[in-house]
């Protein structure tokens, strides 16, 4: 049997222009974050990498990513569940609400925020009498980067349950488990590959927002500067190899993600083949 | 009957619930770890800077905390944020709880005051309007000056080719505007037509608009683009030393604008913080003569009159014109050439 | 068949937890997402129809429209073509580093937008490895229109791919036997018998990817050159009123390109639910 687009040189054709393109727009900055990165040797590298402003960086960064995770986590099962599961006005308007980050320019994300809780802000001004402060300080930068991200679990898990339906969930019920029982035992196991996705999806944005983060940052060296702002920073001071170095170690935590992406997904076909 | 997906291993099972219950602790460790550094035993002092000052205050601050050191015995920690000197000042402004400022624009200071973060009185406070050092602005042009660029006329031939900042973003290119409207305006003897063809000109031949002063370096330096940038004194002297003297020159005009450099103690957050003292001796140490002698070090002009003897050589003379006798005020100059739709926006216009 | 428990006051609902996820999805819509919202059209309110107007149709701000969704547009083009070719080499062939070229395509999602910002912009330039390469011929990127375009086609490149591939794979193998059957070349069996089926998955990426185009900052500004009126993005003048402390006109700004951005995701969700439907009515 011959099917469309099997003729040899149609092929090679073909993927010759798509291995092209994604060398030349894909691979190529990839090679660049990392050729600039170590255009001075490994140990100027290493150096700019362990210096205690990119560390506090690299950790903050991290902190604010697994702090995010479980609030999108429990958020997109209920939403997913909530839309899925349930038929009711409304519903429509649900999703597309959780849609808003995805419109919402991420410099007025951080903007809304600091407008609600800055110190002008209406709430802002009560939490600033009783001496209390989200923006410029570490839980803002957490407000901004759940706001960016929220959606992400959500949209994974949604079209999945929705193909999925909901029969096993009503027999398991129809048998006598209870709700929780249901949750853990029949939908989990189903949505696991798509939850963990999400995850990765989620984390790989909340390391990486830029935007939002520079608005409520207050950028604040070795307080609240993330990783991505410290980047801007040293790119704005000349040493180009530094923000590199911290671009690179941005780059590697992208990879991570992909690469743990290829191995769900590459589970995931093994256990269909089965 | 069994449904299908129980039958999977259990192992299987109880692992991602673990590793979810893993997630969910590490976060309240971390969140835990962050909210414990956050109580720092020591005072800290935070200074709110505009972006370009960071080396400076980099070698400042470990002289400043050795000298309180010595005076009080108390150890003390400075922490510094840095940014464009008009979004530092819209932080404080939103609660960035900065005891002292070190801006670039008399507006922004201004702007804490009109709020009441700083005293009303902030520019008799210390010394030359509150401005410990100033600069002008400046050309920096490729090797040999193939150009030609001496002043500002020369900017506006029609092969040249112009890098600063957008002036809607950066204080230090609003510095370049004014400076080439006040030599404009001396030049044409306040004739407006003749002013205004001046700086559409100017401003056509611009090549690159950045964002922030680093960017426009970037452009002209790492990228190649335009025959002169302009930026402060200080800062085409110190890019000049970083890369290389040899392939770039610095040419001051015979004419330019001050450039004051205001601080002030954001006396709202020091009294919060409890940092007052701290604060006002911080700005007071910017005046002595070992700060004064650093700060001429990284090419801003002082005041000190031994530390202006030892640096005689590197500070050309220039005729200085404050931006107060050309434009009014601050707030004039704000007003009528910044603001959206104002003069900027109207020369700009195609 | 997708079964749902239809929410009918008074009847008993099989599955449980309605009254908790209810309760947790709208909580925290209304906290995180709604809000601050608020504050935005908080800021609108104090300004008069007029005023908003003036802003909003200010000539440089209405220059900044046109240059986003120009080269928005374009991005979203070339990403058309460029992840349909993607998706079809993906799902049809095999060939070495075939997981790698498909892991690759997520790329611009995992990569953080000012890392993209300032590599593309390194690259690009008249003195990086591709602009040293394209400005001999006389062909500028960085600082022009097409940079910010290049830098929105590389931010947006999943969505394509990403929607297309999952609608090949699904396509049975008879589909394209039947065309290659009756003797039809295959451009012309492409394009009757293959299209029609991806078209609206391709639609949807390419809407998506333009939707993103249009609020993207981080990665553009670098690349952009940001002269006015030529160079200068939307996301750009919302940035430059903010330094401006021009809330309200931040907010103004701000709220056309979030009204454009939330009508067009409303269209692309519904268009798709058409489509699903159609989908399902096909096949059930």
């Amino acid at each position: 049997m011959r099917r469309i687009g099997d003729a040899p040189h149609v092929r090679r054709l073909l993927i010759s222009a798509a291995l092209l393109l994604s060398a030349l727009f894909l691979l190529l900055p990839l090679i660049a974050i990392f050729a600039q990165a170590f255009s001075q040797g490994v140990a100027v590298f290493w150096s700019n990498v362990s210096n205690h402003f990119t560390l506090h960086a690299i950790g903050l960064t991290l902190m604010i990513a697994l702090l995010t995770i479980p609030v999108c986590l429990v958020f997109g099962v209920a939403l997913a569940w909530l839309v899925t599961r349930f038929s009711f006005p409304g519903r429509r308007v649900l999703q597309t609400l959780i849609d808003i980050p995805f419109a919402v320019s991420p410099v007025v994300a951080g903007l809304i925020y600091l407008l609600l809780y800055g110190r002008n802000g209406w709430i802002g001004s009560w939490l600033d009498t009783h001496d209390i402060q989200l923006m410029f300080a570490w839980p803002g930068i957490l407000m901004v980067t759940i706001f960016v991200t929220c959606p992400f679990v959500a949209r994974e898990l949604i079209p999945l349950m929705q193909a999925q339906g909901s029969r096993e969930e009503e027999a398991a019920v129809t048998l006598g488990a209870s709700g929780w029982t249901t949750f853990w035992r029949v939908t989990l196991p189903n949505i696991r590959w798509a939850l963990l996705y999400g995850i990765i999806l989620t984390n790989a944005r909340a390391v990486g927002e830029f935007g939002a983060v520079s608005v409520v940052s207050g950028a604040i060296r070795g307080q609240t500067n993330t990783l991505p702002l410290h980047l801007e920073q040293l790119y704005q001071d000349y040493n180009a190899v530094g923000a590199f170095a911290s671009a690179a170690l941005l780059a590697l935590i992208a990879l991570l993600s992909l690469a743990a992406k290829a191995g769900l997904e590459w589970r995931a076909s093994r256990r269909e083949a089965f | 009957m069994p449904l299908p997906t129980w039958s999977l291993p259990t192992l299987l099972r109880t692992r991602f619930r673990r590793s979810l219950l893993a997630i969910t602790l590490s976060s309240a460790v971390a969140g835990t770890m962050a909210s414990g550094t956050a109580m720092a035993q020591e005072r800290e002092l935070l200074n709110s800077s505009y972006d370009i000052a960071r080396e400076l205050f980099a070698a400042i601050n470990p002289e400043f905390q050795a000298w309180w050191q010595e005076e009080h015995g108390e150890e003390i920690s400075i922490s510094q944020s840095h940014g464009g000197s008009s979004a530092q000042a819209r932080a404080i402004l939103q609660g960035l709880r900065a005891d002292v400022v070190t801006f670039n624009q008399v507006t922004d200071v201004q702007v804490l005051a009109d709020a009441g973060l700083v005293n009303e009185d902030w520019q008799e406070a210390l010394e030359n309007n509150a401005s410990p050092y100033y600069s002008t602005t400046a050309f920096l042009v490729r090797k040999d000056n193939p150009k030609g660029i001496e002043s500002w006329d020369d900017l506006v031939k029609e092969d040249v080719s112009i890098v600063f900042p957008n002036p809607k973003t950066s204080g230090n290119a609003r510095y370049t505007y004014l400076a080439a409207w006040g030599f404009a305006e001396d030049e044409f003897d306040g004739d407006d037509e003749q002013v205004q063809d001046f700086m559409r000109t100017f401003l056509r031949n611009v090549a690159v608009f950045d964002t922030g002063g680093r960017g426009a370096t970037t452009s002209f330096i790492e990228r190649g683009i335009g025959d002169v940038l302009i930026s402060f004194e200080s800062e085409v002297n110190n890019i000049r030393s970083e890369y290389g003297s040899d392939d770039y020159e610095v040419i001051v005009p015979p004419m330019s604008v001050l450039a004051e450099f205001p601080v002030a103690v954001v006396a709202q957050n020091a009294e919060r913080n409890g940092n007052i003292d701290l604060a006002q001796s911080y700005l007071e140490y910017l005046y002595s003569e070992e700060a004064q002698r650093l700060l001429a070090s990284f090419n801003y002009r002082v005041h000190n009159e031994t530390v202006v003897e030892e640096f005689a050589d590197q500070f050309p003379e220039t005729e200085l014109f404050k931006v107060e006798d050309v434009f009014g005020s601050w707030e004039e100059a704000m007003e009528t050439h910044f603001e959206g739709g104002a003069l900027l926006d109207q020369l700009q216009r195609r | 068949m997708r079964q749902l428990a239809i929410w009918r006051p008074g009847s008993t609902r099989v599955l449980p937890g309605f009254g908790l996820s209810m309760g947790i999805s709208v909580l925290f819509i209304s906290l995180v997402l709604l809000l601050p919202i608020t504050g935005l059209f908080g800021q609108l309110a104090g300004l008069s129809l007029a005023q908003y107007w003036a802003i909003i149709s200010e000539g440089r701000v209405v220059a900044s429209y046109m240059v986003t969704i120009g080269a928005a547009a374009v991005a979203a083009v070339v990403n058309a073509v460029f992840g349909l070719l993607m998706a079809w080499v993906l799902v049809r062939y095999e060939f070495p580093g075939k997981r790698l070229l498909d892991a690759l395509m997520d790329l611009p999602f995992a990569l953080p937008t000012a890392v993209a910002g300032i590599t593309l912009a390194t690259l690009y330039a008249g003195s990086g490895w591709m602009g040293g390469l394209l400005e001999p011929l006389g062909f500028q990127v960085a600082y022009t229109w097409v940079g910010i375009a290049l830098a929105m086609a590389f931010t947006s490149i999943p969505f394509v791919v990403r929607t297309v591939q999952p609608v090949l794979e699904d396509l049975p193998a008879e589909v394209d036997e039947a065309a290659m059957s009756l003797g039809a070349t295959d451009g012309v069996a492409f394009r009757r018998v293959i299209m029609p089926h991806l078209w609206p998955a391709l639609v949807t990426g390419t809407g998506l990817a333009f939707v993103r185009s249009l609020g993207e900052f981080g990665a553009i500004i670098f690349i952009a050159g940001n002269m006015p009126y030529e160079t200068e993005i939307t996301a750009l003048m919302i940035f430059v009123k903010l330094q401006e402390y021009d809330y309200a006109g931040a907010s103004a700004v701000a709220s056309v390109v979030l009204f454009v951005s939330l009508t067009l995701l409303l269209l692309i969700n519904i268009w798709q639910g058409r489509f699903v439907r159609r989908l399902h009515g096909g096949k059930g």
